[in-house]
């Protein structure tokens, strides 16, 4: 069966996935990051870390400004490799 | 003010911390424990996710051994719901120089004689086996193909939702400001935001961040902080690369199960400090070396880096023993190979928490080898 609302698309996980999570007591993002990956991939968070920070937020009952974000760690977009060595 | 209380407290939410909590929740003890960030947050999270049999010392084996015995099936135990990713793609370490050969096959001698099957590979056989490595100028390596990879982060939380789940109570973002003693012996704690919790005995495993905390009960320490630096890439199609330490510029690389590459490499001027930083010398030390030796990962992204502090001692061993204090156990000083000891760390602190006496001999980790100019060196470090 195909994957029907997948908010992190790097690794794939759906919506409900996140929600079943976060019903379990997981409203940190730090842990939601380490449990499921987001935020983990190659787009850095940009396409899924909004809106999971709404989903706490609405379980929560806390504006998305108080919750806690997670570090977000260099680089800031992916490089290759043989771009950072030094070749000589 | 109220004072709460507790059976036992533990101060540090790695995987030492949140390992002991599920071992004394399981025993039906009532723990507190308190971490300053969220479970993880320190050596534990940030490592290397490597899992190895490779030690040169027979304490070290023995946990090393069980820690293997336990991890196969600590997923389903902990039943979290969470992936532990545990896999054994084996752990080599490569020598550059006849001396550094030499003291491998010295530590695989003895986990031979402890049946950890452990082998000695020439370049040939290392050529053969991995064609895609370029190991110029090896001489040889150490290599177990029961050693590999668990997830550190998932493993830490995994713990600690399960201690949570059997009655634990854990408590994030609580940072403990210091240690109460009274007549020698251990009180309780007081956190930073004016908690103030008893119990009879009081675990402190906070890796680095022990040792002012420590302090406030007039125990000294001598574990000190150092930055280390890893970075992971994009994912790449799985072909099982183990890991590799290269005993040269300390370089080493593997691939974790998702198909990403974790690469580090030792660097003796990063600083002794728990503040976890990012520096650009480290992305080009880092590549420059694995580049050489793995050239196939030339086209890969990388996506992340980060850093971590071990908690190094001077003999690189833990010291897992009672303080002075009465009540106190300590379990720090890990210096790099911490985290992989969650599963025989739990279950020692736990021993020694309901005084029963420990699965293995821990005389050689006593905090007073220090003092007493008895150091305990383990010859295989990283």
């Amino acid at each position: 069966m195909s994957k029907a609302n997948v908010i992190c698309r790097c690794e794939e996980i759906e919506i409900d996935e996140i929600r079943k999570w976060i019903n379990y007591g997981c409203t940190d993002f730090e842990e939601l990051k380490r449990i499921l990956r987001v935020s983990m991939g190659p787009c850095q968070g940009r396409g899924c870390r909004d809106i999971i920070m709404r989903e706490i937020a609405k379980a929560t009952g806390k504006p998305v400004g108080e919750l806690r974000i997670s570090t977000i760690r260099p680089p800031v977009k992916p490089i290759k490799t043989m771009l950072l060595a030094d070749e000589d | 003010m109220t004072i709460k209380t507790a059976d036992v407290i533990i101060v540090g939410g790695g995987v030492h911390g949140a390992a002991t909590a599920y071992e004394l929740a399981k025993a039906g003890v009532k723990t507190v424990l308190f971490e300053q960030m969220y479970l993880g947050f320190g050596g534990s999270g940030r490592c290397a996710a490597g899992l190895r049999q490779h030690f040169g010392t027979e304490v070290n084996l023995r946990m090393a051994k069980y820690n293997l015995q336990v991890l196969p099936t600590l997923e389903e135990e902990l039943d979290t719901g969470m992936k532990l990713e545990f896999t054994q793609w084996g752990y080599m370490w490569v020598a550059y120089a006849d001396s550094v050969l030499a003291q491998l096959q010295k530590n695989v001698n003895l986990q031979r004689s402890l049946d950890i099957p452990s082998v000695m590979l020439t370049p040939a056989e290392i050529h053969e086996r991995w064609p895609y490595l370029n190991l110029d100028g090896i001489v040889g390596a150490a290599f177990c193909g029961e050693d590999g990879h668990i997830n550190p982060q998932t493993m830490t939380l995994s713990y600690g939702y399960a201690a949570k789940r059997l009655g634990a109570t854990i408590r994030n973002y609580t940072p403990v400001a210091k240690l109460l003693a009274e007549n020698g012996k251990i009180k309780g704690v007081v956190t930073e935001n004016g908690e103030e919790w008893h119990a009879p005995k009081v675990l402190l495993c906070a890796g680095a961040w022990s040792t002012p905390l420590a302090k406030t009960v007039g125990v000294d320490l001598p574990v000190y902080p150092e930055r280390h630096n890893c970075l992971i890439t994009e994912p790449v199609e799985v072909f099982e690369c183990p890991m590799v330490l290269c005993l040269d510029d300390g370089a080493y690389f593997k691939q974790c199960p998702n198909g990403t590459f974790l690469l580090g490499r030792d660097d003796q001027d990063e600083p002794h400090t728990v503040d976890a930083g990012n520096s650009a010398k480290f992305l080009e030390g880092v590549t420059t070396s694995v580049l050489k030796r793995i050239p196939a990962l030339k086209g890969v992204r990388v996506v992340h880096q980060w850093s971590g502090a071990y908690d190094n001692t001077p003999d690189h061993n833990a010291i897992i023993d009672w303080a002075p204090v009465e009540g106190l156990l300590l379990d720090c000083g890990w210096s790099g190979h911490g985290f992989q000891f969650g599963p025989s760390g739990g279950r020692v602190c736990k021993e020694l928490l309901m005084g029963e006496k420990p699965f293995v001999d821990l005389h050689r980790f006593r905090l007073s080898r220090f003092a007493e100019g008895d150091l305990f060196f383990e010859p295989a470090f990283i």
